[in-house]
C-alpha cells in the first residue's frame, strides 16, 4: 500500500498553562466543577454502567470542553475524539459493540490537558474488558491475546528462542539462572527487541554499549515474559496479571539492584503496576541507565546526521521522562538534533500503543492514514526534506511501525528509523576505512 | 496371512480417483514382491463397468443400490466382512475424507491395528514398514504392526499410480448394510472466474501474507507475470480468496509451470495439491518452513519486501 | 439435544521438535501444549448448536498430566460448555485407540446425542479418535465436517463432508452419532483470561474412570527422525532487491517472462 502523500507541515503549537486575551483570563482552573453534571433528560444507563466499572468512573466529568479534541492523535486521521466518546456514551451507547472502543491508543495526551482529568487510561481498559468478557474482541487482538498467554510473547514464538538474537551479539551476555551469582544489573530485554529482527538489531547494540562501559548486567533469557501492558490496556487484565505473577517469579529468585528496560511499556507496568501485585525495585528506562554514563562512552567517530527525537508515549507523556534520551543523543558526535512540531508533552503517538500494535488491520478500516504514517511524514519535514534524516525512538514497537509506515507514505530514501542505542552503537566504532 | 493387499476403490461421479491408482500402483509393487496379490474391492451400483481399469490381480465388485454413492456406514458395513473373511496382509486406503471414515471404522471393527498418514509402504524383513507424517510433516515416524497385518492410509501423491493390469472380476453380494448416513447429494463450487489448474503460472499466498489489504501486492506480482492468484486454506476460509482459488488436499490440485509460494508454510495438505509443480520458487520468514523441502529455489525473507521488488523488476 | 465435544491438548508447533534419545519418541523437556486445533472447531460448533435450538455441551478430556488438561477443561467452560469430565489417568497422551477406548467406555455414562471432536490431530499416527469411538459405540460417523445442521425433530443431523477441490457431500446422519469436525463456522471464540483462572480455582471437573484398556495401537514404533527438508531448494540470499533480482532472472532463464538470460 505504497502512497505518495504530500509532507506534512505543521506549525508551531503553542501549549499554555495560563493564558490572557484582551484583558480575559481564559486559563482553565477556575471554572472547574466540582459537583455531578446534571444530564438526566438522556438515558442514563450507559453512563451509569461505565462508572460503575472499576476505572471508568471519571467519564462522567466530562463537559464537552473540546480541548482534547486537538491533541488526540486518532482525531487528526479519524472521525474520532476523547469527547465525542464521551458524547456517544451520554447518548446512551455503552461503546461495547462501538468501533471506536478499540481506536483509542491510550496515549494520553487527552488527559494531560483534560480539565477535569477523565482519564482514558483507564476508562478504556475497563470497558475493553467487559467487552472482551463478552466475547467482543476483534480477531486480530484475541489472536495475540492467545499468543501471549501460551508463549508469553504476543508473536507466539517459543520461549527458547527469546535468546537466539544473542548468537551475534559479538560480546557475552550471561543469563541469570546460569551465572549462580547476584548482579548490578538486571536487563529485561521484553518481546519485540528479543524476537523482532530490527529489535535484535538493538538488543545487540545495547549489550555492546552495556560491555565496553563495563556494566556488570544479566539478562533472564527464556524465563523473561512479556510485560503486557498493552495487553492490560487492551482489556485483558487476567492475561497481564498472569505475566505478571510469571516475571515476579522469575525476578524474586534472583538479586540484582536495578531492573533495566528497553521497553517504554514494561517500564510503564514494572513501575506502576507491579508495585500492587507484589514486586517493586528500581527501574530505570535504558535512556535513564546510560545518561549519567554518557561521558564515559568512548566514541570512535561522528556519525554525520540529522536527527529528530520520537517521544514514546509511555516513557515521555505518561511517565515524564524527555530529557534522559535526548542528553544521550546530544552526546554522539555528528547528531544535529532538531525537534518536530509535536514534541515532548505533545508527542504525536506512533498508534502502537494500548493494543493498537494487534489491531492495524481493524483500525485502518476507521482512518484515513496511521498514526504511523502521519508522524513519519513529520519527521520527515522535520529532518528529511535535504536527502537522508533519522527518526530516532526509543520504543521497541517503533523501528517496525515507522518502517513500515516510510515505505507505505513512499519516503524510502528520505528517512531512516534508528533506535537510540542503535545510533550510541554506530558512533562507538572506528570510522569505516 | 493371506498375503493379499486390499485396497479400497474410490470414485465419484463415475471416475476413479487418482488415488486410487496410487494406491494399486504401490500395492502391485509390495505383491510382487512379497508373493502376494492386490484385491480392489469397488463398493457402488452400477459400477461393474470400472473395474476393468485398476490394475490389480482381482476386482471384487460388490453392487447394491445402498452403495449408490459413498456413505461412510454402508461402506464400513459392507467392507467389515470382505476384509475379515479375506483377512489380507495389508489394506490400503487413501487419505480422504471417505478413507478417514472407512479405515479408522474398520481398524475399530475387527481389532486391526491402523497407520495413518502414510507416505512410504515398503516390506523389509518379511513384514510392512510404514512410514508416517505427523505433527504437520515435521515428524516422520516409521513404524510395524505388531503382528504384521494392519491398515494404511495413505497421503495423496506418495505413489506412481499403477498402469495397465487386467484384473479378474468378481461380483460379490453386499454382506451387510447400514442406512443410517444416507448421501443427499454432491455440491459443487460455484465456478470461479479462474480455473487455477489451468493456469501455467501461479503465485499463491498463505497465512504470511498478513492483512486481506496486501493481497494486491500479490495481484500486480501476478499480473505482471500473465498469471493468477491461489492460495492455502486459511485464506480461503477467511473469505480472501475464493475456495476456487485454494490449492491443497482440500482445494484443487495444480502443476503448473511455476508456483511461487508467498507466506506458506507447506503443512501436507498443502503440499498434496502443489508439489507437482515444474519451478516452485517459495519466499518466506520461518527457515525452517516445510516448503523449502519441495521448493526448487527459496528465500528466507519478508514477502511484503520481496514482491513489491519483485514486480517492480519485472516491469522494468 | 445433548452434545458432547471430546477434546485433547497436542504439542505446540512452535517449539522445535526434538526426538529423544532413544529415537523412537519425542524429547518431551522442552514441550508446551496446546488444544489440538480441530477439537476447538468441534468445541465451537457444538455451542452454536446449543445456543440455536438449545441443549447441553459436555466437553470430555483424557487425565493426561503433561500439559494441562484442568485448564484445557475451564477453558471449554470459559467458552461456555455446561459440564466437563476428565476420564482416566495418564503420563502423557495415549494412542487414538487407548483413547477411543477410554471415550467410549465414558460414554456410556453420559447422555449424548451427538458427539463432535477435530477430525484430526497432529499426533494420531494410528488414526483419528472420531470414528474410532463412534464404532466401539456402534454409533456411525462422519469426518471432514464442513456444516451440521439439526433436522426437525431431532433425530437426525444434515452434514457437509468436505472432498478435494471444493466439492463437497450432503449426508443425513441419523442420531446418536460422531462428527469429525474440520471447521467451523466462526473461529472459536476467545476465552479471558481472568474468567478462565476463576474457573479453574470454582469451577468443577467431574471425572470417570477410563474403564479396561484394550490392546492400544498395534503399532511399534521402529525409529521416529525429523525429515531431511531445505536440502532441495537452492537458497537465496541477500535483501530484498537482490531476492528479487535473482527470482526475475531464474523465470526469465526457464522462459517465463520475457527477460532474456541473465
Amino acid at each position: 500500500m505504497s502512497r505518495d502523500l504530500p509532507i506534512l507541515k505543521v506549525d508551531q503549537i503553542h501549549e499554555l498553562e495560563h493564558a490572557v486575551v484582551d484583558g480575559v483570563d481564559i486559563s482553565g482552573h477556575w471554572n472547574r466543577m466540582f459537583s455531578d453534571r446534571s444530564t438526566t433528560a438522556l438515558p442514563t444507563e450507559a453512563m451509569d454502567w461505565i462508572t460503575s466499572l472499576d476505572g471508568g468512573e471519571s467519564m462522567r466529568d466530562c463537559y464537552q470542553c473540546g480541548k482534547c479534541v486537538p491533541v488526540c492523535p486518532v482525531q487528526h486521521v479519524g472521525d474520532y475524539g476523547p469527547r465525542k466518546l464521551n458524547a456517544k456514551v451520554v447518548r446512551g451507547n455503552d461503546l461495547i459493540d462501538d468501533p471506536d472502543l478499540w481506536l483509542c491508543t491510550t496515549c494520553g495526551n487527552c488527559y494531560r490537558v483534560c480539565p477535569k482529568e477523565v482519564n482514558p487510561l483507564r476508562i478504556m481498559p475497563a470497558i475493553r474488558e467487559q467487552a472482551v468478557l463478552q466475547g467482543k474482541v476483534p480477531d486480530e487482538l484475541s489472536d495475540v491475546f492467545r499468543n501471549l498467554q501460551k508463549s508469553g510473547n504476543p508473536m507466539g514464538e517459543s520461549p527458547r528462542k527469546r535468546i537466539d538474537w544473542i548468537a551475534e551479539a559479538g560480546v557475552d551476555v550471561p543469563i541469570i539462572s546460569q551465572i549462580g551469582r547476584a548482579v548490578d544489573v538486571l536487563w529485561y530485554v521484553s518481546d519485540y527487541t528479543s524476537y523482532h529482527p530490527r529489535g535484535k538489531d538493538a538488543a545487540r547494540a545495547m549489550a555492546r554499549v552495556m560491555t565496553a562501559l563495563g556494566i556488570d548486567f544479566a539478562i533472564l533469557g527464556p524465563e523473561e515474559r512479556s510485560d503486557g501492558d498493552s495487553a492490560r490496556l487492551a482489556g485483558e487484565s487476567g492475561l497481564f496479571e498472569l505475566l505478571a505473577e510469571q516475571n515476579i517469579k522469575a525476578f524474586q529468585k534472583y538479586e540484582f539492584k536495578q531492573l533495566v528496560v528497553m521497553d517504554p511499556h514494561a517500564f510503564n507496568a514494572f513501575k506502576n503496576e507491579y508495585p500492587r501485585l507484589g514486586w517493586e525495585g528500581e527501574v530505570l528506562h535504558y535512556t535513564q541507565f546510560l545518561a549519567p554514563f554518557v561521558d564515559k562512552i568512548d566514541f570512535q567517530s561522528s556519525v554525520d546526521l540529522d536527527v529528530t527525537y520520537h517521544d514514546p508515549c509511555y516513557l515521555g507523556r505518561n511517565n515524564g521522562e524527555y530529557d534522559a534520551p535526548r542528553k544521550l543523543l546530544e552526546a554522539i558526535p555528528g547528531v544535529r538534533l532538531a525537534e518536530m512540531p509535536h514534541t515532548k508533552a505533545n508527542g504525536y503517538c506512533c498508534g502502537g500503543g494500548g493494543g493498537g500494535m494487534w489491531l492495524d488491520g481493524f483500525v485502518a478500516e476507521h482512518v484515513s492514514e496511521r498514526l504511523s504514517e502521519r508522524r513519519v511524514r513529520e519527521a520527515v519535514a522535520t529532518v528529511g526534506m535535504d536527502g537522508s534524516g533519522v527518526l530516532s525512538v526509543a520504543c521497541p514497537y517503533e523501528p517496525s511501525r515507522f518502517e513500515d509506515a516510510v515505505k507505505s507514505t513512499g519516503n524510502d530514501g528520505r528517512l531512516v528509523v534508528r533506535d537510540i542505542i542503535e545510533l550510541i552503537d554506530q558512533a562507538m566504532q572506528p570510522p569505516a576505512a | 496371512m493371506s498375503g493379499e493387499i486390499l485396497v479400497v476403490v474410490e470414485h465419484r461421479d463415475g471416475a476413479i480417483l487418482d488415488t486410487t491408482h496410487e494406491l494399486l500402483g504401490r500395492a502391485s509393487a509390495l505383491a510382487a514382491q512379497g508373493g502376494g496379490a492386490t484385491v480392489a474391492v469397488l463398493l457402488g451400483s452400477g459400477v461393474a463397468g470400472l473395474a476393468g481399469s485398476l490394475s490389480a490381480s482381482r476386482v471384487l465388485v460388490v453392487e447394491d443400490p445402498g452403495l449408490e454413492s459413498f456413505s461412510p456406514s454402508a461402506y464400513q458395513a459392507a467392507l467389515v466382512p470382505i476384509i475379515k473373511e479375506r483377512a489380507p496382509d495389508l489394506v490400503l486406503v487413501a487419505n480422504s475424507g471417505p478413507g478417514m471414515d472407512v479405515a479408522a471404522g474398520l481398524s475399530a471393527a475387527l481389532g486391526l491395528p491402523l497407520a495413518a498418514y502414510a507416505v512410504d509402504v515398503t516390506l523389509e524383513g518379511g513384514s510392512p514398514l510404514v512410514t508416517c507424517q505427523l505433527y504437520a510433516g515435521k515428524i516422520q515416524a516409521k513404524v510395524r504392526f505388531t503382528g504384521g497385518r494392519g491398515i494404511v492410509t495413505v497421503v495423496a501423491g506418495s505413489f506412481a499410480p499403477g498402469t495397465g493390469g487386467s484384473p479378474a472380476v468378481e461380483q460379490v453380494a453386499a454382506g451387510a448394510s447400514d442406512a443410517r448416513i444416507r448421501f443427499k447429494g454432491l455440491l459443487k463450487p460455484e465456478a470461479g472466474d479462474v480455473d487455477i489448474t489451468r493456469e501455467s503460472v501461479l503465485v499463491s499466498v498463505g497465512r504470511g501474507i498478513g492483512e486481506q489489504d496486501n493481497l494486491e501486492l500479490v495481484e500486480a506480482l501476478a499480473a505482471a507475470l500473465g498469471g493468477a492468484v491461489s492460495s492455502s486454506r486459511p485464506i480461503a476460509d477467511a473469505g480472501w480468496l475464493p475456495r476456487t482459488r485454494q490449492v491443497g488436499k482440500s482445494g484443487l490440485k495444480v502443476k503448473p509451470k511455476v508456483y511461487i509460494a508467498l507466506g506458506i508454510s507447506g503443512a501436507p495438505e498443502h503440499l498434496e495439491g502443489m508439489r507437482g509443480a515444474e519451478l516452485i520458487i517459495a519466499v518466506n520468514s520461518d527457515a525452517r518452513a516445510p516448503i523449502f523441502s519441495v521448493a526448487h529455489y527459496g528465500a528466507v525473507a519478508d514477502l511484503l519486501d520481496v514482491v513489491p521488488a519483485l514486480t517492480a523488476k519485472l516491469g522494468s | 439435544m445433548d452434545y458432547v465435544v471430546l477434546l485433547k491438548q497436542v504439542p505446540d508447533l512452535a517449539e522445535e521438535l526434538e526426538i529423544d534419545a532413544d529415537g523412537t519418541g519425542l524429547d518431551r523437556e522442552w514441550m508446551s501444549f496446546v488444544a489440538s486445533e480441530w477439537d476447538e472447531y468441534a468445541l465451537e460448533e457444538a455451542l452454536h448448536l446449543r445456543d440455536a435450538s438449545g441443549g447441553t455441551v459436555t466437553c470430555l478430556a483424557l487425565g493426561v498430566e503433561a500439559g494441562a488438561v484442568d485448564e484445557l477443561l475451564a477453558t471449554g467452560l470459559a467458552r461456555g460448555a455446561d459440564r466437563v469430565v476428565k476420564v482416566g489417568s495418564y503420563e502423557q497422551n495415549p494412542d487414538s485407540h487407548t483413547a477411543a477406548a477410554a471415550f467410549a467406555s465414558a460414554l456410556g455414562s453420559v447422555k449424548h446425542d451427538l458427539v463432535l471432536t477435530g477430525v484430526q490431530a497432529i499426533d494420531d499416527l494410528d488414526g483419528q479418535v472420531g470414528p474410532l469411538v463412534a464404532t466401539l459405540l456402534g454409533h456411525p460417523h462422519v469426518s471432514v465436517v464442513t456444516h451440521i445442521a439439526v433436522a426437525a425433530g431431532g433425530s437426525s443431523v444434515t452434514v457437509h463432508q468436505e472432498y478435494a477441490g471444493g466439492v463437497v457431500g450432503e449426508f443425513e446422519v441419523d442420531l446418536p452419532a460422531v462428527l469429525g469436525v474440520q471447521t467451523s463456522r466462526e473461529a472459536p471464540r476467545y476465552a479471558p483470561v481472568s474468567r478462565v483462572r476463576q474457573l479453574m480455582k470454582t469451577a468443577t471437573i467431574e471425572s470417570l474412570e477410563a474403564g479396561t484398556p484394550g490392546t492400544g495401537s498395534g503399532l511399534t514404533i521402529e525409529s521416529m527422525s525429523v525429515p531431511e527438508s531445505g536440502t532441495t531448494a537452492e537458497m537465496i540470499t541477500g535483501n530484498p532487491g537482490a531476492i528479487a533480482e535473482r527470482i526475475a532472472a531464474i523465470l526469465a532463464e526457464r522462459g517465463i517472462t520475457g527477460g532474456g538470460a541473465r
